[in-house]
């Protein structure tokens, strides 16, 4: 005990002097966003000559993990976008390159890739993840660094609201929400819906709840409101509960590797209706897990591959060349965000982080494959969404519903 | 098994003996604000060494726990959720106050050792609740219950709105900095290595060794492990609050059990029982999927080689760890420390047991 009283005392003494120590470097975190912002705006502007015939993009996605399959769309996306736009000369007369890095699913991955990124291979502009836990880490590294990021396929809200730095070409979870409640109310013409929500994603939650609130204002009725939880294999409880309600229609906000097994137990427990979903849906592997017990359901999506446009069916061909399959709306928003992001290069008058910032947020009526590009003034992209319908293994176009 | 080395203080020592107790603090706060210092305007350095530091105290802490006293805890991850959730909330709830007598960088930091020691505190807490009951018991009890408070805190967050739910508690202000990771990760090697020298310490390892013979010989064996799991417990939290501090969102995606395997496995890599060892294993393991990146960088931005690469990190990763305990599966030192298992020509003190 005498040992343990200096002990203690130093170690108090040694908290003060540590506090005091840190009073320098608080500044450059705290007041991180002008300090860092105006020292690596010189130093982004000083990077452009290190690379003079090259210019370097970033991205970090989740190509392992439990949203893999959505990291690898984006990244092919994003690589037949750079490819096409190297093959028509680059921007300027300089080539793209870009740097993959991986980020497991988890935010704090992302939040080290995205500074390795930034500070260790000093890239130009960063591309985002698809799940939006992980652009908010990555947001945060970026808007701080004063590097422009955009996300593809992030629709929660809160990501572009990190910061003027931060944007996305898709549009945000509200509206999925919003047409979702009209595609049900006046397209289906349903009356009471059950929602079954995956508690374990934010996305889940705010589809779920925009949905719920507009599907009620709209004249409708949510019977119940059911949850699970991501990685979860048996649901039937649930769907036991929901079918003593009688619903017309189940709402299903979730990701395709847990909708296709609700939908196989919805069959199960003798549950016919129809079930609606999200963009979280789209997935070849959605066809295989739930087989026919999907068929004619709906889900809200960026872009649809039925579409006609001339457009669309090029990239659908080139994607369809370079990796053999059907590009899905998360390689389509990858392509489009990898697009603007040259575009902007192109019009930005140099490569540093506020010039380049600002030639994204001047990004309007971009004809992407996955809908017309306009950002609005909180960096949102305002554009129209498809409803989807499933059906013999693959997606039928339905309709647009706009905002 | 051989029992560990006793920090039998030399006769003729240097040091006078006042100073004794507190010269580890002596050396280390210099140290510690060079290599603060140094770091300063390098942002990947100063993430990835706090990585590395909050992972350090992890794996010192649990190595208390499934090291010193024998015990399996595979919920370590469940008190850093704790302690980061805690101190994260906090910090947020006192991000408007500063205190009037200091500097407003001086008060931030210290509103922020207090969050990391209420976070620590209530991971201490928690640490007691499920240890009382499970640390009674013998044999896998104690895998059971922390594996399951482990996922009841994980539930429980994502289910909390005051904790963000499912997408993450973002906001919390980014005080943390490598200098005060480190002081953390000096006090956590610090204390075990003096606990593992005192008579506490000494009761651990005897329980650890023979639980029944550890109680024919007098020692309040489950008293002795709920205080080492409490103290374990405690540095999770602040290994956890110390994390929310540099994360710019914490979110229950990294607080699972894989997250708990991954501390067991520092410690077994670095050999049950050995403070250095755990520092060692936590260090590389935490290094070594981002020493990959490099190497992998390094082949290139254009082929595409470099980026499928990435995504196959992981597996390398878990290959290596295979071999590694293929070739010894006792952990890189052992029960032994740094010190013992350096080459012998190397300049060291006469241990008794080496």
């Amino acid at each position: 005990m005498r040992r343990l009283a200096p002990m203690l005392l130093a170690a108090l003494a040694v908290m003060a002097a540590a506090c005091e120590k840190k009073t320098q470097p608080t500044p450059s975190g705290e007041a991180g966003t002008q300090a860092a912002q105006g020292q690596s705006g010189s130093a982004a502007s000083g990077t452009p000559p290190a690379s003079s015939d090259t210019i370097l993009l970033g991205q970090v996605g989740a190509l392992t993990g439990g949203q893999a399959t959505f990291g690898i769309s984006t990244r092919n996306g994003i690589e037949l976008a750079l490819k096409e736009a190297n093959a028509a000369g680059g921007v300027n007369g300089k080539k793209l390159a870009i740097r993959v890095y991986d980020n497991q699913s988890k935010p704090e991955e992302a939040a080290q890739a995205a500074t390795r990124l930034i500070t260790q291979d000093k890239v130009v502009l960063i591309l985002g993840d698809v799940a939006s836990s992980n652009s908010l880490a990555m947001a945060e590294k970026a808007q701080a660094a004063g590097v422009p990021m955009i996300t593809p396929s992030s629709t929660n809200t809160t990501v572009t609201e990190k910061g003027d730095y931060i944007f996305r070409v898709c549009f945000i979870d509200p509206f999925q929400g919003f047409v979702m409640a009209k595609f049900a109310r006046e397209d289906l013409k349903l009356s009471k819906v059950a929602v079954l929500q995956d508690n374990k994603s934010a996305y889940s939650i705010d589809l779920s709840g925009v949905f719920t609130r507009k599907f009620t204002e709209m004249g409708g009725k949510v019977v119940t409101t059911e949850s699970y939880s991501q990685g979860d294999t048996d649901y039937r409880a649930q769907l036991t509960a929901i079918k003593k309600t009688q619903p017309d229609g189940i709402y299903v906000p979730g990701y395709y590797s847990e909708v296709g097994v609700i939908a196989r137990q919805a069959r199960e427990v003798g549950l016919k209706v129809p079930l609606m979903g999200g963009d979280g849906w789209d997935s070849e592997k959605l066809f295989e897990l739930g087989g026919s017990a999907i068929e004619g359901s709906y889900f809200s999506n960026h872009y649809s591959p039925d579409n006609p446009d001339p457009r669309v069916q090029k990239f659908i061909a080139d994607y369809k060349a370079a990796y053999g399959a059907v590009p899905d709306a998360l390689a389509a928003l990858g392509y489009d965000a990898a697009r603007v992001a040259v575009e902007s290069l192109k019009r930005a008058k140099d490569l540093s982080g506020p010039s380049v910032r600002d030639a994204i947020a001047q990004t309007k009526d971009f004809p992407g494959v996955a809908g017309t590009v306009t950002l609005d003034d909180k960096r949102n992209a305002v554009k129209s969404a498809v409803v989807l319908k499933v059906g013999d293994g693959k997606t039928q176009y339905v309709t647009t519903i706009s905002p | 098994m051989q029992s560990p080395a006793l920090p039998v203080p030399e006769a003729p020592s240097l040091v006078p003996p006042a100073l004794r107790g507190i010269l580890p603090l002596l050396i280390a706060i210099p140290t510690l604000a060079l290599f603060h210092w140094s770091l300063t305007g390098s942002d990947f350095a100063t993430y990835l060494l706090s990585v590395v530091g909050v992972n350090i105290i992890l794996a010192v802490s649990l190595n208390i726990v499934n090291g010193m006293t024998g015990q399996f805890s595979i919920g370590h991850a469940g008190f850093m959720a704790v302690g980061a959730y805690i101190a994260g909330y906090t910090s947020l709830q006192l991000k408007e106050v500063a205190l009037s007598f200091l500097p407003v960088s001086a008060s931030d930091q210290v509103l922020f050792m207090l969050a990391l020691l209420v976070g620590g505190v209530a991971a201490a807490l928690c640490g007691f609740l499920v240890g009382l009951p499970s640390l009674r018991l013998r044999g896998d009890y104690l895998a059971i219950v922390t594996l399951g408070f482990g996922e009841i805190i994980r539930v429980f967050v994502q289910n909390t709105d005051a904790f963000g739910r499912a997408l993450g508690l973002s906001g919390i202000p980014q005080y943390s900095s490598p200098g005060m990771v480190f002081f953390w990760v000096f006090l956590v090697v610090l204390a075990a290595r003096r606990l593992a020298g005192s008579s506490h310490g000494r009761s651990l390892w005897a329980i650890r060794e023979d639980e029944v013979a550890a109680e024919a010989m007098g020692v309040d064996t489950t008293g002795y492990k709920v205080r080492a799991f409490v103290f374990s417990s405690f540095f999770a939290g602040i290994a956890g609050g110390l994390f929310a501090h540099f994360v710019p969102i914490i979110n229950p995606g990294s607080f699972t059990f894989v997250r708990s395997m991954e501390i067991v496995v520092m410690v077994v890599l670095g050999g049950l029982g050995s403070t250095t060892g755990a520092v060692v294993a936590a260090i590389f393991l935490t290094l070594l999927p981002e020493g990959m990146r490099s190497l992998f960088g390094a082949l290139g931005t254009e082929g595409s080689l470099a980026q499928r690469v990435d995504q196959i990190r992981m597996p390398i990763y878990g290959l290596l760890l295979v071999v590694l305990m293929l070739s010894r599966p006792q952990g890189l030192f052992g029960t032994k420390e740094l010190w013992d298992v350096l080459p012998r020509w190397l300049p060291r003190k006469r241990r008794g047991l080496a």
